[in-house]
């Protein structure tokens, strides 16, 4: 019983609990019992505090009781990446600089979750400072892909995937900068998805790369990852980057909008490098949607094979200024060291951030430095107009555009972590729409033959979430592989 | 993009306001010495008469009104200073640079 | 004090970079109050404590202000500018960035007019522009107070927005610096965009200084010249330096490019540590922050905000009121002491100069002495013209006009109602004069000797005893024909 509640959708929990036939404590209290169980070997959360949970959980329980229910997230378990303010929670992004932190105020985010009525569960393991693709670069400890434990569930949000595919959680926030709520997602056989930029507010997120950085729900199915984006998207005032568009209702529009539709395979997107299970699994799956009448159409996005670089320029360029503010003045680690003001930068930064983190420190600072920013930084920027044009031109010819999530399937824990450039390779196929600012959902669509998922992953024009989720759920609709779990 | 991809890794880390170790200060010179020469890659982009990218999406005259809203309580800005005097952050000594 | 001539052979080539703060309610990027003298820590907020995950948003009030500042200085306003982060780390920078602009700043060129001293403070010194390379805006840092083994951080001034006005190297004495900034703060001021109290630290001043041989074409070395955080110590900072500089050419040194920091007590320069990537900022584009765009119809909604500039005033004084340099020269420089002035002098432009007499003279005196401001002042501007007029037909004598004033001052009447209520209006009732004059006459006896010898101003001694039986009301006129009259007829 209390496992098929941890398994079970949003959708479905928010049925029962409308139809008197659960309670808000009852599936907290499931989440709490089945952590408990597995978290030992998938680690996949920073921090839980159970009662907490399941006071927010009477409280909703009391709110329906009253005939008060704020709506289809009232009283549902979310877990969020520890990325995210929560006020009077701890905010550590995976960092021992952050180690003891409390957030003392709440991100636009948590506040409209806390809005909706849920249950906030656990703060969710991730690469320190979203730094990664494998979730091994958190201070604390790596997550275990629950598909398999010695293999890592992708990255920076891990946790949010991991907790998710170990039935820890039933939905999850994460956040993708250049593929981390998509990757995880594919490698956890999960839905991911990465809003437009600017869809959801940025206010409360740390930052690691700002002008690429977007909140992005996760979820056992489309329809829930359409409901919870719906709980977080609008515009915000203290966001100057958050864009003043209407947020439709993306789970009626994702269940209304039928196709056919247009949809194109970037050819670069399907070229070396590409696992054969992985592009097998894809192809099957184009295959699915060209026997629904849609069309498909090869597509050039010529300026792919500049994307890693020009991210890897942009994303560490803003990471190092963004990170500054790391220093042991205000809040984060304070070394013991120092001896005077500009000593204690030196060694609070040293012992506070991880090998990744001041890696990406040298080079975003290396970019900007005087002599080298227009050989980096400003060729950086203007290749990343050629990569938006060159979406531009393909969503002229088609609606969509599918493709592998990620070039391989989840690989062992400690296989890349001596090699940061195959690391940085990893996220090949979802950077580009972090540069271009455009959604992107990755949905299960198999699994190889040792039993790991693979993912699909749809990019749309910017603000068609909607449209992105209907394709991506035309496919959930005669496919079981979401609805598969691993042994633990 | 320049010839030498070495970084003057000292310069750097000191601009970080990063203590490095001599074995992180190798291991990044090599590790990034990788990760720029892939990235001269670029090079091969002609950018002629592009506008550089700021953002995913320009919008303009993003602003609000000089409307005052209430402070954070100065315990909840200080609940995480690492070290607090009369209400306000302690720093060791500051060395008066220009 | 100071004067271009400390040595013939060299001229000194200074140009400054000023930061003003501008009064807005709330922060530059966030709606956090701003203020001043509050406990530490109170007036911040996640965005001013640059908290994980925080977030800028602009405020416009500021954009308003830098825009008007960069349209009274005749700057060119960029139709698109935007922000861009300067890193370095400091203890009070909470973001170890400081949002600014760098390469595409909002007001570009422009120019300031400065008067130099003139041969005496009486007399109208010479005019001349400084001209302004940039005007930017951006965000002001916290306050470090320092102990013996530590320092303490309070960000309550952090994110204050900030204008920061760099000129051309175009000044070359000490005077030039000091009445550039003085006609500086007389704009913002008369605009509204800042109070500009050094001591307060709204207005600070930087200054780079080199000296040359005269006649010499190139720049000499320069000097960054820091801490210049009174009128006075831009004075004294600006002239030791130069003469810093000099001495050491003359003794044959060289100059070394560095950054010295004004200690205003010893008024001696220090050179400061500088470190090597001092300089290395690393700007770019803040990615959390939207480009500006100024379009006409808010340029021109600005334009109708720029105020008359203190030397256009003063030439329209000259010009509309005829008023002497030194009036104009109290009245221009405060704009609601001007403003009082135009009041009062409406509809009686002919009596200018005696409302402006009244206006700088008496009026600031009891001001001063009451500790009140122009604000609290009870005495209406319309007011003025009717005591000058009381005193110019003959209703009451000058000295009677002082007291009338001094009651105006305290309980807000008008002339007319004081005159009336105390009963001042002069008495030139001919036959009480004669009777007073009379007697003043058969009491000085010695007076009328000298005055019929020849003496003119013996007649004076008359007029006291007249005016004291009057008690101040007789119409001193009158009393002078009939005291002539009757000492004729003697
Ligand atoms: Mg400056
Ligand atoms: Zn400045």
């Amino acid at each position: 019983m209390s496992n098929e509640l941890c398994f079970s959708s949003v959708t479905e929990l928010s049925a029962r609990l409308a139809d008197g036939e659960v309670t808000s404590v009852e599936i907290t209290r499931a989440l709490i019992e089945r952590t408990e169980s597995v978290e030992p070997r998938v680690r996949a959360f920073t921090h839980r505090d159970a009662e907490r949970a399941l006071a927010q959980a009477k409280a909703a329980d009391e709110r329906r009781a009253a005939g008060e229910a704020r709506g289809p997230l009232d009283g549902i378990p979310i877990s969020v990446k520890d990325v995210l303010a929560s006020a009077g929670e701890p905010l550590t992004c995976s960092s021992r600089m952050l180690e003891n932190f409390v957030s003392p105020y709440d991100s636009t985010v948590i506040e409209r979750l806390k809005r909706a009525g849920v249950v906030l569960w656990g703060r969710l393991n991730m690469d320190e400072f979203a730094m990664g693709s494998s979730t091994e670069n958190s201070a604390f400890h790596p997550t275990a892909n629950p598909w398999d434990l010695e293999r890592i569930p992708g990255g920076s949000s891990g946790g949010s995937a991991a907790a998710l595919a170990a039935g820890e959680a039933v939905a999850t926030i994460g956040s993708d900068t250049g593929g981390s709520v998509r990757q995880p997602a594919a490698l956890c056989g999960v839905v991911g998805l990465k809003p437009t930029y600017g869809r959801v507010s940025r206010y409360g997120l740390v930052a690691y790369a700002s002008s690429l950085d977007q909140v992005g729900p996760l979820g056992r199915c489309v329809d829930d990852v359409a409901v919870l984006l719906g709980a977080i998207a609008g515009h915000d005032p203290r966001d100057s980057t958050s864009v003043d568009v209407a947020v439709p209702n993306f789970a009626a529009e994702a269940r209304e909008k039928r196709g056919p539709w247009r949809l194109g395979l970037p050819k670069e997107y399907f070229g070396d490098g590409l696992d054969p299970e992985v592009r097998a699994a894809v192809e099957k799956a184009v295959d699915f949607y060209r026997e629904q009448g849609c069309e498909i159409c090869e597509v050039s996005l010529p300026r792919t094979e500049y994307a890693v670089a020009t991210y890897y320029i942009v994303a560490t360029a803003e990471a190092s200024s963004n990170l500054a503010r790391y220093d042991g003045v205000r809040y984060g680690h304070r070394s013991e060291k120092a001896s005077d003001a500009i000593d204690l930068y030196f060694h609070s930064r040293a012992e506070g951030f991880g090998q990744e983190v001041k890696r990406r420190i040298i080079l975003g600072t290396y970019v900007l430095s005087s002599g080298y920013y227009d050989a980096y930084y400003l060729r950086a920027q203007k290749v990343r107009t050629l990569i938006r044009e060159d979406f531009n031109r393909a969503f002229e010819q088609v609606d969509a555009l599918l493709t592998p999530t990620s070039p391989v399937p989840a690989f062992r824990r400690g296989e890349r972590t001596n090699d940061p450039l195959a690391m940085y390779l990893a996220d090949i196929y979802t950077i580009s729409a972090n540069l271009a600012g455009i959604p992107g959902v990755s949905i299960p669509c198999g699994f190889t033959a040792s039993g790991l998922p693979i993912g699909l992953q749809v990019l749309g024009k910017p603000f068609d979430e909607s449209g992105v989720l209907a394709i991506a759920r035309t496919y959930e609709q005669t496919h079981d592989w979401h609805t598969r779990h691993p042994e633990l | 993009m320049p010839e030498t991809r070495q970084i003057d890794i000292d310069y750097v880390a000191r601009l970080a306001r990063l203590a490095l170790t001599d074995e992180e200060k190798a291991l990044f010179s090599r590790q990034l010495a990788d990760v720029l020469h892939y990235v001269e890659k670029l090079n091969e982009v002609d950018v002629d008469g592009v506008e550089p990218s700021a953002h995913a999406f320009e919008v303009v005259n993003v602003w609000q009104d000089d409307v005052p809203a209430r402070p954070l309580p100065t315990e909840a800005a200080l609940q995480n200073a690492p070290a607090v005097r009369d209400n306000m952050f302690v720093v060791p000594k500051v060395v008066d640079e220009a | 004090m100071v004067s271009n001539n400390i040595s013939g052979e060299y001229e000194a080539v200074i140009g400054l970079e000023v930061h003003v703060q501008i009064r807005t309610r709330s922060k530059m990027f966030t709606r956090v109050p701003t203020g001043f003298g509050e406990p530490p820590n109170t007036l911040v907020d996640p965005v001013v404590l640059g908290l994980p995950g925080a977030l800028p948003v602009m405020n416009k009030a500021a954009l308003d202000a830098i825009i008007l500042t960069g349209l009274m200085f005749e700057c060119d306003i960029a139709p698109v500018c935007k922000w861009d982060r300067k890193n370095y780390f400091y203890p009070d920078s909470p973001k170890n960035y400081q949002i600014s602009q760098y390469d595409m700043p909002i007001c570009a060129n422009g120019r300031v007019e400065i008067e130099l001293p003139g041969p005496s403070r009486n007399v109208m010194g010479p005019h001349r522009h400084v001209r302004l390379t940039r005007i930017h805006l951006e965000e002001d840092v916290g306050k470090l107070n320092h102990f013996a083994n530590d320092s303490l951080v309070d960000l309550n001034r952090a994110g204050t927005p900030l204008v920061e006005i760099v000129t051309e190297p175009d000044m070359h004495t000490a005077d030039e610096v000091f009445a550039f900034l003085t006609a500086l703060r007389q704009a913002m001021v008369a605009a509204g965009i800042s109070d500009c109290d050094m001591e307060k630290g709204q207005m600070r001043c930087d200054a780079n200084i080199s000296v040359r041989p005269v006649g010499q074409q190139t720049l000499g070395t320069k000097v960054e010249l820091k801490n210049l955080n009174s009128i006075s110590g831009v004075r004294n900072g600006v002239d030791y330096e130069i003469r810093r500089q000099i001495a050491a050419l003359q003794r044959g040194e060289t100059i070394v490019q560095e950054t010295r920091r004004f200690d205003m007590e010893a008024l001696i320069s220090t050179p400061m540590r500088t470190k090597e990537e001092a300089h290395d900022y690393r700007y770019f584009p803040d990615p959390d922050l939207m480009p500006v765009r100024v379009d006409q119809a808010w340029l021109d909604r600005l334009r109708a905000r720029v105020p008359e500039l203190a030397f256009d005033k003063q030439r329209r004084f000259f010009e509309q009121y005829k008023l002497p340099y030194t009036i104009t020269s109290v009245l221009v420089p405060d704009r609601a002491l001007s403003d009082w002035f135009e009041a009062a002098v409406d509809g009686h432009v002919e009596r200018a100069q005696a409302i402006a007499n009244w206006i700088v003279n008496d009026l600031l005196r009891e001001l001063a002495a009451t500790g009140q401001t122009l604000a609290d002042c009870r005495i209406q501007p319309s007011h003025i013209a009717g005591l000058v007029e009381a005193q110019e037909s003959g209703v009451i004598s000058s000295k009677i006009a002082r007291e009338v004033f001094a009651e105006m001052f305290q309980t807000g009447e008008s002339a007319a109602e004081v005159i009336e209520r105390k009963g001042l209006r002069q008495t030139s009732d001919t036959a009480e004069l004669e009777k007073w004059c009379a007697e003043a006459i058969a009491g000085k006896p010695q007076s009328v000797a000298d005055f019929k010898a020849g003496n003119e101003k013996a007649i004076n001694a008359f007029k006291g005893p007249v005016m004291k039986a009057s008690r101040g009301k007789a119409n001193p006129k009158l009393v002078d024909e009939i005291l002539r009259r009757m000492l004729a007829e003697m």
